[in-house]
């Protein structure tokens, strides 16, 4: 049965958290929907700039959050970024799969991306600027989506 | 009848359940795969997999850390 996740935290480890639930979902044979909302939807931004007009508020926006899945920062012991880069090591040493190839996998095994229209207003986010994949959409997707499923977590 | 073999040993979670999804999708019934974890928390969760998916487990057995699954697709 289908299950769906709000990903509303940008930080590295809870969305790491929310991709392997929604890779496990899958391969358990379950439908699964993330809706990216608020600090959420930096995980989806690509790694590149993309040109796109924007206005002054917007670009200082873009500009302060991390852009892309790589960039997030740990919700505990970030230490500028320092924490983060040992956690990546420690990670990879760890055979753990980053956040990039859990997206990448949780893709591949046709995992339904949504993204808020409202947050990527808001926050000055464009379509161009998400990974190719994600669908916009508003809060009656959602929970059109959660009406069918059996597990919604708020991550 | 055919028998897989997948080495998962040093994969994490979820790696072997996502590569037992993934060999088991597209094969015949019938068909068995062993597959080989050293991931510890596996051997609930090949277990907790093999329900959910309606597949049969055959045998689960633990040799020096890694965990030694067979499982029989049935849907």
């Amino acid at each position: 049965m289908k299950k769906t996740i709000i990903v509303f935290s940008g930080d590295m480890d809870k969305v790491m958290a929310a991709f392997i639930i929604a890779n496990g979902a899958a391969a358990m044979g379950d439908e699964v929907s993330m809706f990216f909302t608020f600090w959420g939807l930096n995980a989806l931004r690509k790694a590149k700039k993309v040109k796109v007009r924007k206005n002054f508020i917007e670009k200082l926006f873009g500009w302060m959050m991390p852009r892309g899945a790589e960039k997030l920062p740990l919700s505990k012991m970030n230490f500028a970024g320092m924490g983060k880069q040992m956690m990546k090591m420690i990670m990879k040493k760890k055979n753990v799969n980053s956040l990039p190839e859990l997206i990448e996998m949780a893709r591949d095994m046709g995992v339904k991306i949504l993204a808020c229209s409202m947050s990527m207003d808001v926050m000055g986010i464009k379509k161009e600027e998400l990974i190719d994949g994600v669908e916009i959409a508003g809060v009656a997707t959602y929970l059109g989506e959660a009406d069918e499923a059996n597990v919604n977590l708020f991550i | 009848m055919k028998e897989l073999y997948i080495n998962a040993r040093g994969m994490q979670c979820p790696g072997p359940i996502m590569q037992l999804h993934k060999t088991l999708k597209d094969a015949e019934p019938d068909t068995e795969v062993v597959i080989e974890v050293t991931d510890s928390g596996f051997k609930k969760d090949v277990q907790a997999w093999c329900k959910k998916t309606k597949n049969e487990l055959v045998s689960l057995n633990e040799e020096d850390g890694v965990i030694i699954a067979k499982i029989k697709k049935k849907s």
